[in-house]
């Protein structure tokens, strides 16, 4: 087990460098070198080389991705394009707020999805199932986007329930401050809960039909017991998308996080977009990819701590 | 042994009888079966797939989808037991009935150590703690005679021989040491090797334990083998009834003798194989009188209308046939 979990880290780190490498090369997709646009036309030769000399562009391309990468994992990617602040401090607060919002959708999302999803399962063909499956397509069917602009109409500008964008003030009570994630966490939600509801339906579906369920009613184990077989036995593919789902609501969410405009990390991405601050959004990309492999990673111990038919 | 002296039967049943009835179609998978078993006894329900066999191991167990309508009496200990509400019949399955199947891999939890899964029986049934299920556990797999018990116990099923895991399934079946065993084909799918191996376990451990077994199979070796008595099982009916040597050497029913004759048995090398013409009614549309009357030699007029006489030898043999009597003279 050890072993599998040590084997599986080394294998994170050449897909990391692949990260890298790309995130890296999203400056040198652009023809010539960031130096000589920003130089007025009529600088000397002297001074576009003293300025090259003095970021490191004279180096060869590989020794300047060493240097890159060297500052990367200490934390710094320079400085913004736009504003001039170093983009891990902004990155630092976009990725807290995030992560609140991510973290708050996926448990919303992930316990409905796996109520749903059960519930249909175990009522196989009768309206529970029907009622269920309804909510989880209905969850996956809609623009995320689409949701927030109703939710927002109906919660905020038809009726005076919640604030409709923003985060709210720090110094707002602690109660105010939470009506502010009701309609973003809400929606959020409705992709994983979707995605999740139909997989844990089927998964369970799939499971309940082996003979070994049978064989636990045979056994005299009653109803809750049962259940734990069961969802001991759906926990590996259910958690694997899991993993990718909170992987896409930390970096994804950035339809939802420009529509409620929440200062995240999608937000910061859009922003940096547009903005052609390619520091940012080497920070940005770098950082969520290497989130995303991180979550897989723990996603794939955790499935062979589960499953020992995993472990090989 | 059932031999005069009348203790009150471990398990009884009258009239069991299961319908499958879904929308338009209304399958008589059992119709009527009627058997008592002793204490340490075995009876071997033997018959072709479809013949209702497990069909009426499951409906012993309250295993059966609701679709399924059981009727017919059961009293295990003398204890009715059908139509138990289900908190009730948890209670006796894997306690005082238990079951092994076929294909312990289908049957045993795939990501659930052995052991868990025998504790987990034990503490369901026993309330004791899990540790004082674990000892048991190690005592069972020892009983069941799997080598470095103690290992075994943290194995999880893939990690087992076939024969391993037949042997994991019986000692969990044994957990909580039932009056009576279901054995649902347990060795249809093993090597010939491995069966006797698994045939002689059971029968060593029904002397040790003393529990009743209702053994289930097509294979008239392993009947031969592990049976007390025999109940030959033809579309839902038990057709002949008898001790093991009255079935083996002096068949009734014209089914039984095709399927003794059908079996390869030593002492036959020359002579064709025999078989038994057609293919098992679709028990959804029985003809009425014998069911096997289409596929019978010997079948007359009066096979194919109305109830079946039984008849009924001094021995205690029984054959639910017109011309049970007259094929045996004969």
């Amino acid at each position: 087990m050890l072993l599998f979990a040590l084997r599986r880290l080394l294998q994170a780190i050449p897909i990391l460098l692949g990260v890298s490498l790309v995130v890296f090369g999203l400056v040198h997709i652009v023809p010539g070198n960031p130096i000589d646009m920003l130089m007025p036309p009529e600088a000397s030769p002297e001074v576009i080389a003293q300025m090259k000399a003095a970021f490191g562009f004279d180096k060869p391309l590989y020794m300047q991705f060493l240097l890159w990468l060297l500052r990367a994992v200490q934390g710094d990617f320079g400085l913004s394009v736009f504003n001039a602040t170093p983009v891990w401090g902004q990155l630092l607060a976009a990725l807290e707020n995030t992560f609140v919002l991510a973290i708050l959708g996926a448990a919303l999302g992930f316990s409905m999805g796996i109520l749903c999803g059960m519930v249909s399962a175990l009522y196989h063909g009768r309206w529970p199932d029907k009622l269920f499956s309804a909510i989880a397509t209905v969850g996956v069917s809609l623009p995320h986007y689409w949701c927030a602009i109703v939710l927002v109409l109906v919660c905020a500008v038809l009726h005076d329930w919640l604030p409709a964008q923003g985060m709210g003030d720090d110094t707002l009570p602690l109660y105010e401050r939470l009506q502010y994630l009701v309609l973003p966490v809400i929606t959020l939600s409705l992709i994983p809960m979707g995605v999740i509801g139909r997989l844990v339906r089927a998964t369970v579906l799939d499971i309940l039909g082996q003979d070994f369920v049978g064989a636990l009613s045979a056994k005299g184990l009653t109803r809750w017991p049962v259940i734990r077989h069961i969802a001991k036995n759906a926990a590996p593919p259910v958690l694997a998308l899991m993993g990718l789902q909170f992987g896409y609501l930390l970096g994804g969410s950035i339809l939802v996080e420009t529509v409620f405009n929440w200062p995240g990390s999608g937000n910061l991405l859009n922003l940096a977009i547009f903005r052609r601050d390619i520091p940012v959004l080497q920070a940005t990309i770098l950082v969520l990819a290497t989130f995303f492999v991180l979550l897989n990673l723990l996603v794939d111990i955790a499935q062979a701590a589960i499953d020992p038919r995993i472990r090989r | 042994m059932p031999d005069g002296t009348m203790q009150p039967p471990v398990l009884r049943v009258e009239d069991l009888t299961v319908r499958f009835t879904r929308r338009n179609t209304d399958v008589a998978a059992v119709n009527g079966v009627d058997f008592s078993l002793q204490a340490g006894e075995t009876l071997t329900i033997l018959g072709e797939s479809g013949s209702g066999k497990s069909v009426s191991l499951k409906a012993l167990m309250g295993l059966l989808p609701a679709y399924a309508g059981v009727s017919g009496k059961v009293w295990l200990n003398g204890k009715e037991i059908l139509g138990l509400p289900a908190a009730a019949l948890a209670k006796l399955r894997g306690g005082a009935v238990s079951m092994i199947f076929q294909e312990p891999m289908a049957a045993l939890d795939p990501v659930y150590t052995i052991g868990e899964q025998i504790a987990e029986t034990i503490v369901q049934h026993e309330g004791c703690d899990n540790r004082t299920a674990m000892k048991r556990a190690l005592g069972l797999l020892e009983q069941v005679k799997i080598p470095s018990a103690e290992r075994r116990l943290k194995n999880f099923p893939h990690e087992m021989s076939g024969g391993m895991r037949h042997r994991a399934m019986i000692a969990l079946a044994l957990a909580c040491k039932p009056s009576v065993l279901l054995a649902d084909e347990p060795t249809t799918a093993l090597d010939v090797t491995v069966q006797i191996q698994i045939l002689l376990l059971l029968r060593q451990l029904q002397a040790e334990l003393g529990m009743a077994i209702v053994f289930v199979t097509h294979d008239v070796g392993a009947a031969a083998e592990i049976s007390d008595r025999i109940a030959v099982m033809y579309a839902g009916r038990f057709v002949e009834t008898g001790t093991t040597r009255q079935v083996m050497r002096e068949p009734m029913h014209p089914y039984t003798q095709g399927l003794l004759s059908s079996t390869v048995h030593g002492g036959m090398r020359g002579r064709a194989l025999e078989t038994i013409p057609g293919s098992p009614p679709n028990l959804a549309e029985l003809p009425p009188g014998c069911a096997f009357a289409p596929r019978c030699r010997y079948a007359v007029d009066a096979c194919r209308q109305g109830d079946i006489p039984v008849v009924t030898t001094e021995t205690g043999a029984m054959a639910r046939c017109v011309r049970a009597e007259e094929l045996v003279e004969a």
